[in-house]
């Protein structure tokens, strides 16, 4: 029996139950992850951070929710106030819908009802994430523009372009997946991978995707949108209290959306890691929820290393390699797939396997090749270019031997 | 707007429609009417264009409740997620607080636009209730047999793959178009690495390891007050045009270090 139709016997008070536990593990797990991340961080910077909330300073994230929701309230006389308000709202809002497709466990017993648990399986659910992330954005964006103030106009305009970019990159990063799954459904894309995970079979994808995964996250070091050392806050700059409050709720449940579609897409969801799969009838096939956790800390911690570790681009050096590197790769890379895989359905010798192989090889070599031509041709022509003699303002050096003059390669003042 | 919503009204009487499926509508469908209004009425362009954009997410949630699925989500992405966007990014380009101007600038343009809309509304009214009042809806379970997602792929990459490649070709053509006009033509972009290796090739050496900074140190470092040359003069470089053509620079005289003989004066 698959997913879709294990779902489709929920009766509503369990649809109902679930969509709460969906909106509580987000909640609970950005409280825990703005503690975890300044945690890590903390200890990568050979520091302890925040130990002084609760055992280990774990309840920080709460002291500092409290905290912001004390905080008072200020809408800028410049702003535009209905949009103002509603920009936070949509981000917020918008950051829970992904989690109702992804399948946290296999078949579990919840309330001696037999299910998944996930809210909904649809037959589009990968292109519906695509979707409200999409949507999402119209929040920062939002943000920006009513501010009525310029840095975080800047904020709203990078982030729109930067969304834009990188959500082609990431959506052409999932072709390969449905390719090979033949569906667009989370739940099938899981069971799909019950023979090798995506992330083996289909690596050049998963690097789009975990790379793209960043920038539409707005997460460092992709962060330009929110670049405190060019915009101060960026979108945010004018925003405080809950209306802040909820941008940060937003970040951080945005991440673990993208994390958990990149576990379910690539890492095989729910499913344990290959030569465990014992472990999946454990606690009533409970268990798998704690693999899925794995799998999406791992990617959290991912997250929080690449923060503490890697400057932010510059922004034209951003959007070039969107445009320029992932997107063209990426479908250079769909064709060698969806070739692989009719060669496959067509069931074709091996002859064609190697045929490919030798093109593939052909072609990188020939656009390697023009590509250092190219820049050798560039390089000339700036060499050739004509200057005056130069004329540096150096303090004149005076040589006391021939010795002194031979280590610098200068010549004796006659 | 108005004029679809008639034929759809003759559409529910006509018993068509699943309960849960009404409800959606006479829920959805004046807020999206209302929307399209607003669309047309406010004067804030970028309000416009959220409204334009409450109407394509309800537009794709009729066509969800319409059992096409793909269509829906995909209306999303592609409209909401992609052109709204763009739209949006040139709207905050432009300005923010720009209200456009309601002056005409070609002449009969309304009217024109108006007698258009009602056609090409008129035109769509007549087809679509003729195609469907009075005729029940079939095969959309022979349809999407196979899956929605499915049945549409079968459809595209085999019927309709001339007219699917010819509109790909077209769009392709456009967007190529658009950036060949957009880009100026150079042969070679100077980069940050040159532009710096030609400071020190060419020119005066004295600018090559960076302009003067503004100020006088201790007393008053702001943009606005130029900084001295070791000889006392004026470092004119060492502020910006833009201030000193709007008159906002101070004169640095007054925070020169004064010798002890002339403060006892």
């Amino acid at each position: 029996m698959n997913a879709s139709s294990l779902i489709g016997k929920d009766p509503g008070w369990i649809i109902l139950l679930k969509g709460i536990l969906v909106f509580a593990v987000c909640v609970v797990f950005t409280i825990l992850s703005v503690w975890g991340e300044r945690r890590i961080v903390a200890r990568m910077q050979m520091r302890l951070g925040p130990n002084r909330v609760g055992p280990f300073g774990i309840i920080q994230g709460l002291a500092d929710g409290v905290k912001l929701a004390l905080k008072e309230d200020i809408i800028p006389e410049a702003a535009d106030k209905i949009v103002f308000t509603l920009a936070p709202v949509i981000s917020a809002t918008t950051c829970f819908l992904s989690f109702a497709v992804i399948p946290l466990t296999g078949k579990v017993s919840f309330f001696h009802h037999q299910t998944i648990m996930q809210l909904t399986d649809l037959p589009v659910g990968v292109l519906y994430i695509l979707a409200v992330a999409s949507v999402g954005v119209y929040g920062i964006v939002l943000a920006g523009w009513s501010s009525g103030s310029t840095y975080p106009l800047l904020g709203g305009l990078r982030s729109s372009a930067q969304v834009i970019s990188y959500e082609v990159a990431m959506g052409l990063s999932l072709v390969a997946v449905f390719i090979l799954s033949g569906s667009m459904s989370t739940g099938d894309i899981v069971d799909s991978q019950n023979h090798g995970w995506f992330i083996i079979k289909l690596l050049p994808s998963f690097a789009i995707y975990a790379i793209s995964m960043v920038g539409e996250t707005n997460r460092a070091p992709f962060d330009l949108a929110e670049a405190e050392g060019e915009l101060v806050g960026g979108f945010h700059t004018e925003y405080s209290s809950l209306k802040f409050a909820l941008f940060f709720l937003a970040e951080y449940v945005n991440l673990i959306g993208v994390s958990a579609l990149a576990t379910t897409l690539f890492l095989g969801g729910y499913h344990a890691l290959p030569g465990l799969g014992f472990t999946e009838n454990w606690l009533g096939g409970w268990f798998t929820l704690i693999w899925f956790f794995a799998k999406l800390f791992t990617f959290f911690f991912v997250f929080v290393w690449l923060r503490g570790t890697l400057p932010r681009l510059r922004y034209d050096q951003f959007m070039q390699f969107g445009w320029k590197i992932l997107i063209p790769v990426n479908l250079i890379w769909i064709l060698v797939v969806s070739t692989i895989r009719t060669l496959q359905i067509e069931n074709t010798s091996k002859i064609y396997y190697i045929a490919l192989l030798v093109t593939l090889v052909l072609v990188t070599f020939i656009v390697v090749t023009f590509r250092d031509k190219l820049k050798q041709k560039k390089q000339k022509a700036f060499d050739e270019m004509e200057f005056e003699p130069v004329d540096f303002p150096l303090p004149q050096l005076t040589f006391q031997s021939e010795k002194d003059l031979n280590r610098v390669g200068g010549q004796l003042d006659e | 707007m108005p004029i679809n919503l008639g034929f759809l009204v003759a559409a529910l009487q006509l018993g068509t429609t699943h309960k849960p499926e009404a409800i959606l509508f006479w829920v959805l469908a004046p807020l999206v009417v209302l929307a399209a209004l607003a669309m047309v009425f406010v004067k804030k362009a970028v309000h416009s264009a959220l409204f334009l954009a409450w109407i394509m997410i309800s537009l794709a949630i009729f066509f969800i409740a319409q059992q096409a699925l793909f269509l829906g989500i995909v209306q999303i992405v592609v409209y909401t997620g992609a052109v709204m966007m763009l739209f949006l990014f040139i709207l905050m380009l432009v300005g923010v607080d720009s209200s456009d101007s309601l002056k005409e600038t070609i002449k009969g343009q309304k009217t024109a636009a108006i007698l258009i809309s009602v056609g090409i509304g008129g035109l769509f009214t007549s087809l679509i209730a003729r195609a469907t009042v009075a005729k029940p809806a079939v095969g959309l379970d022979t349809a999407n047999v196979a899956g929605n997602v499915q049945g549409i792929a079968t459809l595209l990459f085999t019927d309709y793959v001339w007219a699917f490649e010819v509109v790909s070709a077209l769009l392709i053509t456009a967007a190529l178009g658009a950036m060949v006009l957009a880009h100026s033509q150079k042969n070679h972009q100077i980069t940050q690495k040159e532009l710096s290796a030609l400071r020190f090739r060419q020119g005066d050496k004295s600018k090559a390891a960076g302009l003067p900074a503004p100020g006088i140190y201790a007393l008053h470092n702001a943009v606005d007050v130029p900084g001295l040359l070791p000889d006392g003069s004026i470092a004119t470089q060492s502020i910006s045009k833009t201030l000193e053509a709007r008159g906002e620079i101070l004169s640095s005289d007054k925070f020169e270090l004064q010798s002890n003989e002339e403060v006892e004066d």
